[in-house]
This record gives C-alpha cells, structure tokens and sequence, in this order.
C-alpha cells in the first residue's frame, strides 16, 4: 500500500537551526499529532511538506509520488494555518472555492462537491458571509473546509485551535474528528496540548531541537512513557 | 481606589476631544494644528480673494481660462500627468512588490536609488536630464527619437519630468500596501493552486489596491504640479507650457489674475485628489 507521506532525511535549515534529518511514514488514513515546544521546528516542518520552504537535504513523498522539488500548487496538499489565513476580500463560499478558482475549475461544481464537508463543519448558513464577520472557531472550519475543497492527498494542520476559546476549541476538534471518521484523509497536526492530541490522533510524534524525540500509537504514550527528557517535560511527566 | 477614578477619568478624556483639549500637552497640539489649517486655508483663501476683490467674477476666470495659451497648458498637463501616472504604475507595481517581499543583495541600494528623486531639489532632475541627453547614451536616444519624429523638447520631455519627480512616492506607498498584506495568505493561496502570479492577481493585489490607488493619485498629483525639471529641460516654448510653467510665466509678465486663475484650477485638482486619497488609503479617515 502507497504510503500517504514519506519523509527521508529530510533537513531543512533555517539560520542557525537546522531540523532533521527526519524520516517518517504516514499510512493512508493516518493521524499524526505533531508536538514541540516552541521553536522545535515544528512550521519548518509543515513548511517544507508544503513546499513553502526548500529542504537543504532529503526528500518528500506524497501519496507515493516524489514532491520535494515541486511547487506548493502541485503537491496535492491541505494546509491550514494558525491564523486560519481566510481571504478577507472574499465571501465564505468563494474562499472555499478558491482552490477551485487558482485550478481554473467550476466554483459553483467544486461548492456542491463540498456539501458533505459543509454539512458536517456546519457552514451552510455562513457561505455569503464575509470573513470579518466571523468567531474563530467558524473561521477555523471554513479554512478546514476550504483546504479539503481541493481534494488534497494530505491534510496539513498548523495549531488550528491554540488561538481559540475553550467552546471553539473543543467544536474544532470535534469537527475533525468526525470529518477523519468520514472522509478518512490522512492528516498531520500541529498542537501543543496533549489533550487536544488525544482528542483527534491516534499516533503522536514529539519533536526537540528538530529531531524526534518520540513517535509512536497515541496508546504507548501510557504503557511505554517516552524516555527523552524533552519530551518528558512535554507532556508533563517530570 | 482614587487612582482607578483617575485613571478611568483620564481614559474618558482621551475619548472626548474637547476634554482633551484641556489638557495641556494635548491643548498645545490643537493650538499648532489650528494655526498650521488656519495658514493653509489662508494662502488658498488668498487666491480666491484676490481676484474677487479685483473684481474678477467666475465669467472673468473662466474667459481667462478659456485663452487658447491658457487652455493648451491645462490640456497638456492634463494628458502629460496622465501618461506618466500609466509609467509611473507600470514602475511601481513591479519595484513595490519586490521591496516589499524580497530580501536579496542590492535591496538596500535599491531601496535608496528609489529615494533619491525625493532627497534632490526638482531643478537638479532637470539638470541632471539635459546632463544626460547631452552625452553618449543620451545623444544615440535622442537621434533615435529623431529619426521616427520624437523630441525631447514637447509632451515627451514633459512626461520624463513628471515621471522621474512622481515614481518615488508611488513606489514607497505600493511597498506599503503590499507590506500591508499578510504573506501568509499568499504562501495559503499557493498551497491551494495558485501559481505566484495567480496568487499575486486573486490575493494580494484585491487587497492592496485601495493603497495602490491612493499612491498613484498622490504621484498624479505631484506630476501636475512639476514646475523645475520641465524649466531646466523641456523649457517654456508656446508648445510645451503646462500649468506650473505658464502660472511662472504669466507671473513674469504681470498677468497676476491670469496665474492665479491657474493656480486655482491646480488647487482644485490637487485638492480633489487629496480627498481621493483619503477616500481610498487603508486606515485613513476625515474623522
């Protein structure tokens, strides 16, 4: 079976910090949380799976074809940032059609084809909304839905709930755990809470200082502790 | 308990100006900003009254304005200011994006060639074009432009004036519309498909363009009232006259009514682009 992504020894440099060399292999269908502390390289890593930033070594593989020196556009990934990153110029609808748009598709085809997406984050009494006008959480699912609207191989998520509310944070999560069960697309998430991991992944990797310092079932993390004391302290245990 | 009063006092007169005009650092400031408006109303109200109390009635200014001498200079500069806007976009667009966005060797030399124009007196600009087009390079220019029927000495020249005064501004106020948009909507929108250019057309430039639009009236502005590059190089022939030369002109020869008729008219031009530009820049207001 192709896997979903393949990291090989993949570095990326950034001034002084270096990440990697990281491999990693995610199966169709997988979700892996992504935990750090700050400044552990984990958007260099989300960047470089994107295609935002150049590896200086190693190689990225998406749904079994090599992507490493390919455009963001052709990569066939998701990716939703922090800051959920909408296009305040333009309504709910057309910033989950813009993939559609930049693909030169039909939007009002690729916003039907999105229904079942829609009909589970909630959005369709919010399409003719602006951006602006929106809560945070709400803004997070339109990123989410606008990102899934292009159909990628790979869903890139980057702290999507850290800048929301208790009630937001919990209906994100929610929303993306029940659009995994649905749709089944592989995902990698950033976040810093375990809760939250625990809330939607079943595997967790921890990265320090731009290496793994654990990757394993979301399970072991209670029958078999990470011993790194980066990610000891991570996750509370010392 | 009192110091939270005070404080909650002090918040309540930041948001009341009257109040805050009490107070004295913020009641100096409103005296220096009423007489600055009060000088600059003044110098304008100056023009108009001028010329009523010389019995000049709006029949009189337009007849002035409508002398075939008078009326080729607002045509030219009107039309001149309008093609170097076109290059002055075409210039602005391109080095405000890549100042905005790119770090790369040569940006800080760059970014200062970009500022000289602003730092020179005007005249110098013109000096420095007559310098230029009277030299190598210059001279094979101007022998081509001859050869299809070109001079530098008509609406041509003109234009290289307004244009090399006006670009500046344009392209400082595009680095800032373009500074302006969130990089991260960009880097989004090119995971999402979009090529760089694709990008640039569905994202950036929606967003940048009311800073855009009120760059490039900034800079018309500043090319209609283009007075010592076009003395120095184009000169002041019968056909080469745009307002600010003929103004000087009419000045020399005593027809004040006549130069004031004219500065009206670019006052009032300036004057509307002005509020254009208010209308238009980002986080810019009359209240």
């Amino acid at each position: 079976m192709t896997a979903a992504l393949t990291l090989e020894q993949l570095c990326v440099r950034a001034g002084s910090f270096c990440l990697g060399p990281l491999d990693l292999t995610l199966a169709a269908g997988d979700y892996l949380v992504v935990m750090g502390a700050t400044g552990a390289g984990k958007s260099l890593l989300i960047k470089a799976i994107c295609g935002l930033l150049r590896p200086s070594s190693g190689r990225v593989w998406v749904d079994g074809r090599e992507v490493t020196g390919l455009p963001p556009r052709e990569r066939r990934v998701g990716y939703v940032p922090q800051s959920a990153a909408l296009f305040p110029h333009l309504s709910v609808a057309r910033n989950i059609t813009f993939g559609a748009w930049a693909a030169g598709r039909d939007e009002a085809a690729a916003l039907a084809q999105s229904a079942p997406v829609l009909a589970v984050l909630g959005l369709e009494p919010l399409l003719e909304r602006r951006p602006a006008t929106l809560s945070g959480g709400e803004r997070q699912k339109v990123a989410l839905a606008r990102a899934l609207c292009t159909t990628p191989r790979l869903l890139v998520l980057d702290e999507p709930v850290s800048a929301l509310d208790e009630p937001s944070r919990r209906s994100v999560c929610a929303a993306l755990r029940d659009l995994h069960v649905r749709i089944g697309m592989t995902t990698l998430h950033v976040c810093h809470s375990l809760e939250e991991a625990r809330a939607v992944a079943h595997r967790l990797g921890i990265i320090a200082a731009g290496q793994w310092a654990w990757c394993g079932a979301m399970a072991a993390i209670d029958s078999a502790p990470p011993a790194h004391p980066a990610a000891r302290r991570l996750l509370g245990l010392d | 308990m009192r110091r939270r009063r005070d404080v909650a006092r002090e918040s309540a007169a930041a948001m009341r100006p009257v109040a805050a005009a009490r107070e004295p650092l913020m009641a100096a400031c409103v005296v220096v900003a009423v007489l600055f408006a009060a000088m600059v109303l003044a110098l304008v109200g100056a023009d108009a009254w001028y010329l009523i109390r010389h019995g000049n009635g709006p029949a009189d200014l337009l007849r002035s304005l409508s002398r075939p001498g008078i009326r080729q200079a607002v045509v030219l500069s009107l039309t001149t200011s309008l093609c170097s806007l076109a290059l002055t976009l075409a210039t602005s667009l391109p080095l405000g994006y890549l100042l905005s966005r790119q770090r790369f060797p040569g940006r800080a030399l760059l970014s200062t060639l970009v500022d000289v124009p602003i730092v020179v007196p005007p005249v110098v600009i013109g000096i420095s074009l007559l310098a230029f087009f009277g030299s190598g390079l210059g001279v094979a220019v101007r022998a081509g432009l001859g050869r299809v029927g070109l001079s530098m000495v008509s609406g041509l020249g003109i234009v290289l004036c307004q244009y090399l005064v006006s670009v500046p501004y344009a392209i400082r106020a595009a680095a800032a519309a373009f500074d302006e948009v969130d990089r991260e909507l960009e880097a989004v929108a090119m995971v999402l498909g979009c090529s760089r250019w694709r990008a640039f057309r569905g994202v950036t430039l929606p967003l940048a363009r009311n800073g855009l639009l009120a760059g490039g009236v900034m800079a018309w502005a500043r090319a209609l009232g283009v007075f010592g590059p076009i003395m120095a190089f184009v000169g002041t022939g019968p056909r080469v006259q745009v307002m600010p030369t003929c103004v000087w002109l009419e000045l020399s020869v005593g027809n004040i009514d006549v130069a004031l008729t004219l500065a009206l008219v670019m006052l009032g031009l300036s004057g509307a682009a002005l509020a254009l530009v208010h209308a238009l820049a980002p986080g810019r207001s009359w209240t």
